[in-house]
């Protein structure tokens, strides 16, 4: 650096001196595990996908109009008349998916490494809450294209709320802010969707890292490496995050873009999963779309739903059913109570029951994205109950069931031992 | 010494005071902003009744009608229909319409003032989707023993021809009868049910 430069910097950093001091703790000193494995790219990709989101979403807000008669048209120009429009919607509509794949790995990450154990809960909660700003971002998010989609996919939403007992239908109309869901209704998704939520996810994603980096990083080997310092005070199995993570970040996110950019070009609607094709139909109140069903990153959720029967002739059940199994996400760091964090010194318990919930998960997604009699009926001797509504049923009480007898199993499991350091 | 320990107990009054105060003025200063999301005047203008003629209406026929921007059905039911609602009392839920999801005068068999005319709110009770008639010829799409109703696409639920929801599938109650009154014999009003309000 030129002596100017040199002095520059001395001239800002005696004015101000946290900014040198934030990057030492938070980059060039922060101390991460050396061995982070594959699974560890997808917590900086999620903040990559974020920062892609804010900025192609910045500038749809430049042409998108958020009133229920311009709405619709306004996204069709952006996609034929904006110069270099369609490409900033593509980017936008498949950074919402790439966001949920890449954040449902993040979490299988922690679920893999126990990441959400002691002293860890902290961080995991604020992960949560964000994986909830991220559904109502897509959920308010996808009303604005006024599509029929759109339109009756924020209807079906809109009145789980309705089915709270006692003040349901208000606390839908409030939510409306009209009778259905109309132009008072697209306003203030708009609102919330490009202002309210960014906030709270941007706080919160302040807050996860905060607390990320005042207890340190898990590793694939669940060792607190902490534990062990050199004569210096810097662990023995640390390395600085700077250079050494950022590199390694980079290498994930050029691939992370080729396979980002391959879809953005050649599928950007994915078949009908990232864009459904009832979406390039302008909304419309009086008609139903034959098929509901919302972007595939809800449809485990949509499944549980729709496997719980109505109780009491109100189909609340089902309503508390999915709430609680998102919810529910919240307890992990208590319900697990194996004395070991990663998955490589567990034993069969909880390597099955994590198999049984991914494929469980997997498979109420795709039952999610198709009608309930998609698989027909079984015969008059099971009373010709719908198959798929079946296995759904089954998925969701595999669903609870991993949480409910979690403490259970992990307490139960034989583990291994743990090494005192990283292995290679 | 210890009385240098001790809070101040007129400081503590008073911090606890300020934090009252300051909390009811932040309770207060929400109302605006909650109070801002129920419907606006304009909203609740666009809600009014809606007058509909019925006489063009043939037997077998569905008229659709917005009513405070849902699909309001006004069906006229022919003899075989009207006979498919009595084989139906078996297979629906609440063959009876004990819950109250009409009003009295429409608490009767075919759910409806006059018989062959249905007046319904055609809106899944499930989860909001508009359901679709599916006549009783539709038997290899519904199974052999549908004697023709209406069909939810979006979760499979089930209706006879007075809007009544089977057993066994989603949606939990019969399709919602709205407040209407007939001003003449070819005209009702939908959203009010009384003359001349």
């Amino acid at each position: 650096m030129s002596t100017k430069l040199m002095a520059l910097w001395a001239w800002f950093d005696a004015r101000m001196p946290s900014v040198a001091q934030e990057y030492k703790k938070h980059l060039s000193e922060y101390y991460a595990p050396k061995n982070f494995n594959f699974w560890y790219y997808f917590g900086s990709l999620a903040m990559f996908v974020l920062v892609i989101q804010i900025i192609s979403g910045i500038w749809l807000t430049m042409s998108y109009k958020p009133d229920a008669a311009l709405a619709f048209g306004s996204v069709e120009y952006i996609m034929r008349d904006v110069p270099g429009g369609w490409i900033i919607r593509y980017i936008h509509s498949t950074g919402a998916s790439a966001f949920f794949l890449v954040v449902y790995l993040h979490m299988f990450r922690a679920m893999l490494y126990g990441s959400y154990k002691t002293p860890r809960e902290l961080i995991w909660i604020f992960g949560v809450l964000i994986y909830f700003c991220l559904m109502g971002e897509a959920f308010f998010g996808y009303l604005l294209p006024w599509g029929q989609m759109s339109y009756w996919g924020a209807q079906v939403i809109v009145n789980l709320f309705g089915t709270v007992p006692f003040i349901g239908p208000d606390l839908a109309v409030w939510i409306r802010g009209d009778y259905v869901v109309s132009d008072a209704t697209l306003n203030r998704f708009f609102a919330l969707h490009v202002i309210a939520l960014p906030l709270a996810l941007l706080g919160l994603v302040v807050v996860h890292l905060l607390a990320l980096h005042d207890v340190g990083s898990n590793n694939p080997d669940g060792v607190e490496i902490k534990k062990l310092k050199d004569a210096n005070g810097k662990p023995l199995d640390g390395i600085p995050f700077h250079p050494y993570y950022t590199v390694k970040d980079i290498v994930g996110a050029v691939f992370f873009l080729a396979v980002f950019c391959t879809i953005l070009f050649f599928a950007p609607e994915m078949g009908g999963y990232f864009l459904e094709y009832n979406n390039f139909v302008p909304a419309d109140p009086l008609v139903t779309p034959a098929h509901i069903a919302p972007v595939w990153y809800f449809t485990p959720y949509y499944s549980i739903l729709r496997a719980v029967p109505p109780l009491f002739y109100s189909q609340f059940p089902g309503v508390l059913a999915m709430g609680l199994a998102v919810v529910v996400l919240f307890f992990l760091p208590w319900l697990d109570r194996s004395p070991v964090k990663s998955i490589r010194y567990r034993g069969p318990y909880y390597k099955i029951a994590l198999g049984v919930f991914v494929v469980t998960f997997l498979v109420l997604g795709y039952l999610g994205t198709v009608p309930t009699n998609a698989w027909g009926q079984f015969g008059p001797w099971l009373g010709e109950a719908e198959r798929a509504t079946v296995v759904a049923r089954i998925g969701t009480v595999l669903y609870f069931l991993f949480f409910i007898l979690m403490p259970w199993y992990t307490a139960r499991d034989s583990v291994k031992p743990v090494p005192e350091r990283v292995t290679s | 010494m210890s009385d240098a320990k001790k809070p101040d107990k007129t400081r503590r009054n008073l911090i606890v005071a300020t934090a009252a105060v300051g909390g009811a003025a932040g309770a207060g200063a929400a109302v605006p902003f909650v109070a801002s999301w129920f419907p606006s005047e304009r909203a609740k203008a666009a809600g009014a009744p809606i007058e509909v003629d019925i006489s063009t209406l043939v037997p077998g026929e569905l008229g659709i009608y917005e009513w405070r921007g849902k699909p309001v059905w006004v069906f006229r039911r022919d003899k075989g229909m009207l006979e498919s609602i009595r084989k139906d009392d078996s297979r629906v839920a609440d063959p009876n319409s004990e819950i109250p999801q009409q009003p009295p005068y429409a608490k009767n068999e075919y759910r409806a003032i006059k018989e062959d005319i249905m007046v319904v709110v055609g809106v899944c009770t499930h989860l909001g989707c508009s359901p679709k008639e599916k006549s009783a010829e539709a038997k290899a799409e519904m199974g052999a023993d549908w004697q023709g109703g209406f069909y939810c696409p979006c979760h499979g639920s089930k209706f006879d021809y007075a809007g009544r929801v089977y057993k066994g599938v989603p949606a939990p109650t019969n399709l919602e009868v709205p407040p209407y009154t007939y001003l003449s014999e070819s005209k009702i009003l939908i959203g009010d049910d009384k003359k001349g309000a």
